[in-house]
């Protein structure tokens, strides 16, 4: 047990270097690279004058290392002050934002993941069969499409030639967002699926050849069990580190569904904010992401041991 | 003693590369697209992309083989455009980011100890900020334009790269053919260049038809955000485009330029599938 105690502070230890290196990037690329953020602020009645002041409100005037004294608190403290553009909190806005990604993403996320299981699985079974084939093949012209035409078919045929769903939009409430996101949740399946098909079928069949399988079947075992018990629970490891691999982004949602679905999430701020030039947003959204993966890297050091007693800390 | 060809490296001649039907395929319509994209560069090709040359959404006929977009521009022309875009972006992302990650690679594996520690901790920076934020916040800090995609592109690019050449040379310097070079008086340039590059070429080249083809896709959907390529028509804007014509049945535009882009996309992975059979024969037909 102290050993695991142990092992959790170095952990946290590195997690915490790699979130003052996050932090320091962020620092040297908005306060120090982009081009003075007064000029943008004041626009066209940019005075030297109004500059300074400005700049000594913003705290733009101070040594360096108290400006990145700050930046780094705020990973922490979760106090990114203000939007420049909406002047609304930052936290309080992604607060808000998150959620609605979330509603997109998770669904999506768990369904992807469910079907990716599930299928590849079950399809180690047909292995050099014509289905097999097909559906690597599938996948690989599926992927090589790009998003963008997925989202622009969908809404020209399903939601404007169909009218099945509502071409874009959100509301807030658990029922009433449902016709919202099912179109872009199903597209994001579908490419979660597309992407993904190909290395868990990689590793499905690498495990299935293993001797205990045998064992398991000679037994009498039926296939379901000896695949979605044994098999499974083999596999954990590697499931679990592309799972967590994506978990961060989910809070994120995806950037050009939520543009085109006009979905109020996280990813539209953060293109709003870009087009206007507002920083802290970005900072912001930078700094929470990077955050929330060093934990989920934690964690999921934590779950292989649940996972895998074989592994030791 | 070093004579032999590099492609021997694959367990296999450049004649058995394209030997495969599918392969040789691969490879022919890649010319083909480096051809279309030096091509325009040059300006031989699809010269005055903005110039009407008809009436306005004309669709696919003798004169204009893909149509016309609402301006009345050819859409073959704007394809030809968007190719020399998409091959300059992908080549220059493809050959950074894999010329960066490699380096890095090789030189954290290779001496260890604190470089080792400072290579990983620089990617496991990189790596936590997500790929398309890193990419907007790029975008912001270069100004727009197709010099910001390739810099954006190869920033976030090169960690996957630098991770697996890593792991690659680790495995490979404890090996016996490294002891034995160390054993005669090899400098380390010479083990690094002579004895180590060879085996990791092919997963190099692997990870090369990679980023190429991200990069390809990446640089559709920054192009349709905005941030990409400036006054010329690349694929992504003219999906873009596209998208106000979709519902009244204009669907060449967006069907040319997915085709495109599918292609080479298709093309790339392919070839990536080929070089990873060679790489690893084990994982044939898997």
């Amino acid at each position: 047990m102290i050993s695991f105690f142990v092992y959790l502070l170095r952990k946290l230890l590195y997690a915490l270097s790699v979130i003052v290196g996050v932090t320091f990037l962020v620092f040297v690329i908005f306060n120090i690279l982009v081009e003075d953020p007064t000029l943008i602020l004041l626009g066209k009645y940019a005075t030297p004058k109004a500059m300074a002041a400005l700049s000594h409100q913003l705290g733009l005037d101070r040594p360096w290392y108290f400006q990145y004294w700050e930046v780094l608190q705020s990973a922490f403290t979760f106090n990114f002050g203000s939007s420049w553009a909406t002047k609304q909190s930052i936290l309080k806005t992604f607060q808000q934002g998150g959620l609605v990604s979330l509603t997109v993403t998770l669904p999506a996320f768990l369904i992807g993941n469910g079907l990716l299981i599930y299928v590849s699985l079950w399809m180690t079974q047909y292995k050099g069969t014509i289905w097999d084939r097909l559906l690597v093949i599938g996948c690989m012209v599926m992927s090589s499409i790009s998003i963008l035409v997925y989202i622009l078919v969908g809404q020209a045929f399903f939601a404007c030639k169909l009218k099945i769903f509502p071409i874009m939009g959100y509301k807030s409430g658990f029922f009433s967002c449902l016709p919202y996101i099912i179109l872009p949740t199903i597209i994001l399946v579908l490419l979660h699926f597309c992407y993904n098909y190909r290395f868990y079928r990689t590793i499905m069949l690498d495990e299935v050849y293993q001797d205990y399988v045998r064992t398991a079947r000679a037994k009498g075992l039926a296939e379901e069990v000896v695949l979605f018990k044994h098999v499974f629970k083999n596999l954990m490891v590697p499931i679990l580190t592309t799972l967590i691999k994506d978990f961060p982004s989910l809070l994120f949602g995806s950037v050009v569904i939520e543009n085109f679905f006009s979905i109020p999430g996280l990813g539209n701020i953060v293109i709003d904010a870009v087009s206007l030039c507002d920083f802290p947003v970005i900072k912001a959204v930078t700094i929470i992401t990077a955050v929330l993966s060093v934990l989920c890297n934690i964690v999921g050091d934590v779950l292989y041991t649940l996972v895998d007693p074989r592994i030791k800390l | 003693m070093y004579k032999r060809n590099l492609l021997h490296q694959f367990g296999c001649s450049a004649k058995a590369l394209i030997s495969k039907k599918l392969n040789l395929f691969c490879f022919i319509t890649l010319l083909g697209y480096v051809l279309i994209a030096v091509g325009t560069k040059v300006g031989w090709l699809g010269a005055d992309w903005n110039r009407a040359v008809g009436e306005a959404y004309q669709p696919p006929n003798g004169l204009h083989y893909f149509g016309t977009d609402v301006l009345g521009r050819s859409v073959v022309a704007k394809i030809l455009h968007g190719t020399e875009v998409a091959i300059s972006v992908g080549f220059v992302v493809a050959l950074g980011a894999v010329l960066l990650g490699a380096t890095f690679g090789i030189v954290a594996a290779y001496f260890g100890g604190i470089v080792d520690t400072c290579v990983v901790w620089l990617y496991t920076v990189v790596t936590a900020i997500p790929t398309i934020i890193l990419l907007m916040v790029v975008a912001l800090v270069f100004g727009k334009g197709m010099h910001t995609i390739c810099i954006a592109l190869v920033i976030t690019e090169w960690t996957e790269t630098c991770r697996l050449i890593r792991g690659e040379v680790i495995r490979h310097k404890s090996r016996e053919y490294i002891q034995a070079a160390s054993a005669i008086g090899a400098s380390s340039a010479r083990k690094i260049f002579v004895h180590l590059l060879p085996n990791i070429l092919p997963l190099t080249i692997y990870q090369f038809s990679l980023v190429f083809q991200t990069a390809i896709k990446h640089e559709v959907v920054l192009s349709y955000l905005g941030i990409g390529v400036q006054n010329k028509p690349s694929w992504g804007i003219m999906i873009n485009d596209a998208k106000t014509g979709l519902v009244r049945g204009i669907w060449w535009e967006l069907f040319f330029a997915t085709m495109a882009m599918f292609l080479l996309v298709f093309v790339f992975n392919i070839l990536a599938d080929t070089f990873r059979d060679l790489l690893d024969p084990k994982l044939k037909g898997r």
